[in-house]
């Protein structure tokens, strides 16, 4: 029927947008007490938190007051328990490689990776749209064949692989762009941008290129997939049958119809975005979460490795549930109706 | 005789294949006068909405127009540029198609559809096409036109949907509506509300219609003239009445037997023995001659041109001048 196909919507037909909701916030609680649990395990079966902390010398009394304290001789659900507790307040605990409040370290990185993905997120967007629906409405011009054979590229090449031969090409053959760090950054508040400098900006350009590649391929085979289905409709059919301008087909009907799927699927992808960020951020000695992370590894820094996934997992489902409120926007079969139907 | 609003010649739709080229459309003729309702008829598959998309020069690729012309008004359309034609659509020629559940761009409100349509081809503000559109919704029998402006597609049913597709048709006042099977898709029990409506708008309008379907019903209540299609050609085309009731082809015939004196039941093509061939076994000579019951030497091996009976005309081998029957069967009431 007229409903868009491909992706489907998130929520049944006619249901209030209160009552959607309100469950799929349980469902997101639900998914973050699993990772949460997950983060917990980690405290709990890899290393000892206690050898973490203390040094060599410390007695063995010494140690076992130090379990007592940090609660470790509790049961398992309580700690559990507490650890949700706390994690809901932005509480994991003090690094063990930093010594200072894993928050705080996760809040001072944190610009780096959110700035990093949205300008990654924005790339795949602007480049990806436009090329999916010039390929969609010229699929035989040798320029969307050109676009398909490197999209295929860019969808097989792995991520670290594009970041060090973008590395090469940019920074070390033609010397344009700086191949590490952010460059100079500005404090806003607590927020560090690197938006506001030429370069800042600069530096921004080579990872935010290397993370967005792939989704911008994949944006772009998703719209170019999704417009050809929408053109082949009835209701392009008799737009056409209307004599609409082809203008007016293509970008006012068929475009919209095509960015309900691409919505979903960008949203979707920021998070991964966010996640993928860890190789980026590596390769280019990006001073995010993502490097945070690896570093946090080496040094079994484990209530950093916790609050990274627990932060990522709760990005995940915070764009989730933002994606679907989207739907509620641009699909008005969704939107709760004030009587009329079925007359 | 005025002249004709649509003249269509000789007019040929081919389909080329890797396996060869398919005739969909095979030398149909036919005209429509001003404010005349044309009834196409045919079973599925023989060539009733190419026809209808050759007009309006909606053809899908690779399905091209292969010879023939057509004339609107006088102007030849048939080799138009895409941009003229373009302009022909919506404006001087409607459309309604089958589904009226698809043919709505389900993100669009019909207000804003009803008024794209009429300003992009009438010299028409915002507000001044809002007000058409309402009277328009308000012609076509929507309830509270100037409420439902706003709503959706989906906020409608079927049948409602079907007469807002008819107001886009009519929205730009059209000469002519090309209606592909427009209550096919239809509950039953609205399907005749649909054509009654049609038929009074057209009248109103005074546009034409070429109204397509397999329903000899729908046909012989609404059809100023028919015009049969078989296998992509022209088996019979005259004033409803006289294709009705004194049918020349015997395919028309075995149709006319089909229309049931009653109404408890909606009317259906095809109750002669066999079936249509399909275009890529095509029999040479009169195609419907496999299944034909009068069928002699010549009609396996000549195509029988359309031979003039007014008034009606045949493509059929038996009303050849020469081998004239002396006049046309009454058709025995059943
Ligand atoms: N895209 C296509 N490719 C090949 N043949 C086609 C195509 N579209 C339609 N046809 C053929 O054209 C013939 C006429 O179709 P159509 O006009 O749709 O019949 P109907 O009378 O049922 O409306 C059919 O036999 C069909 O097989
Ligand atoms: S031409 Fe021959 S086969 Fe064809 S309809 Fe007439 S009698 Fe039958
Ligand atoms: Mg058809």
């Amino acid at each position: 029927m007229g409903a868009p196909r491909g992706i489907r919507s998130p929520c049944s037909r006619g249901e209030p947008m209160v009552a959607f909701i309100v469950r799929r916030l349980l469902q997101s609680v639900l998914v973050m007490l699993t990772v949460a649990l997950v983060g917990f395990a980690l405290f709990t079966y890899v290393g000892d938190p206690v050898n973490n902390m203390v040094g060599q010398d410390t007695s063995l009394a010494d140690r076992e007051r130090l379990r007592e304290e940090l609660g470790l001789n509790d049961p398992f659900p309580v700690q559990f328990a507490r650890f949700v507790v706390n994690a809901a307040q932005a509480d994991f605990g003090i690094s063990y490689r930093h010594g200072r409040p894993v928050e705080d370290l996760l809040i001072e990185r944190a610009p780096a990776t959110l700035e990093l993905s949205f300008a990654a997120g924005l790339f795949a967007l602007v480049v990806g749209v436009p090329m999916g629906i010039y390929t969609a409405l010229n699929r035989h011009g040798w320029l969307s064949k050109a676009f398909l054979t490197v999209s295929l590229i860019g969808i097989s090449l792995p991520t670290f692989l594009i970041g060090i031969l973008l590395i090469l090409v940019f920074s070390v053959w033609l010397g344009w762009l700086p191949s590490f760090g952010r460059g100079e950054t500005v404090q806003i508040g607590w927020w560090s941008t690197g938006l506001l400098t030429r370069d800042g900006l600069v530096a921004l350009i080579l990872p935010a290129i290397t993370l967005g590649l792939f989704q911008m391929t994949l944006i772009m085979r998703l719209v170019r997939a999704e417009m050809l289905e929408v053109l082949r409709t009835d209701y392009i059919k008799f737009a056409r049958a209307r004599g609409l301008s082809a203008r007016a087909i293509n970008f006012g009907h068929a475009l919209k119809n095509t960015l309900v799927p691409v919505i979903t699927i960008t949203g979707l992808q920021l998070g991964s975005v966010i996640a993928f960020a860890i190789i980026t951020e590596t390769v280019f000695q990006w001073p995010g979460m993502g490097l945070l992370f690896i570093q946090a590894i080496e040094f079994v820094d484990i209530p950093v490795m916790a609050a990274y996934l627990v932060l990522v997992a709760f990005l995940f489902v915070l764009i989730n549930l933002i994606v679907d409120i989207l739907y509620f926007v641009v699909d008005p079969r969704l939107r709760v109706q004030g009587g009329g139907a079925g007359l | 005789m005025a002249e004709p609003l649509l003249s269509v010649r000789d007019l040929r739709v081919t389909f080329p294949t890797r396996r060869g080229v398919l005739t969909a459309v095979d030398g149909v003729s036919f005209d429509i006068m001003p404010g005349e309702i044309l009834g196409v008829v045919g079973e599925s598959g023989a060539g009733k909405s190419q026809t209808g998309a050759a007009i309006i020069g909606l053809l899908e690729p690779p399905g091209r127009i292969a010879s023939g012309t057509i004339h609107l008004e006088g102007e030849r359309i048939d080799r138009l540029s895409p941009d003229k034609l373009r302009r022909i659509r919506g404006r001087r020629i409607g459309a309604v198609f089958q589904d009226p559940l698809t043919s709505l761009n389900p993100l669009y409100t019909i207000g804003r559809q009803l008024t794209e349509t009429m300003r992009t081809h009438l010299d028409l503000s915002e507000a001044q096409a809002r007000d058409r559109a309402v009277a328009l919704l308000g012609e076509v029998g929507i309830p509270a036109p100037a409420d439902r402006l706003d709503a959706y597609p989906h906020q409608f049913s079927g049948g409602m949907r079907q007469r807002v597709v008819i107001a886009l048709a009519l929205c730009a006042n059209p000469r002519l509506i090309i209606a592909d099977e427009p209550t096919t898709a239809l509950d039953v029990s609205i399907q005749a509300q649909i054509t009654a409506l049609l038929k009074r708008l057209c009248r109103e309008h005074d546009t034409a219609v070429l109204l397509i379907t397999h329903d000899m019903g729908v046909i012989a209540e609404t059809a100023d003239r028919v015009a049969v299609l078989y296998g992509g050609r022209l088996a019979e085309v005259g004033p409803v009445d006289a294709v009705v009731n004194r049918p020349l082809h015997p395919y028309t015939e075995g149709l006319m037997a089909c229309i049931p004196t009653t109404h408890d039941r909606p009317p259906r093509l095809a109750q002669i023995e066999g079936s249509m061939p399909s275009l890529r076994a095509m029999p040479a000579g009169c195609a419907f001659h496999p299944r034909c019951p009068h069928a002699f030497n010549r009609c396996v091996a000549e195509r029988p041109p359309l031979f003039d009976h007014p008034p009606s005309a045949a493509a059929c081998w038996l009303w050849a001048p020469e081998g004239a029957r002396a006049a046309p069967r009454e058709r025995t009431a059943s």
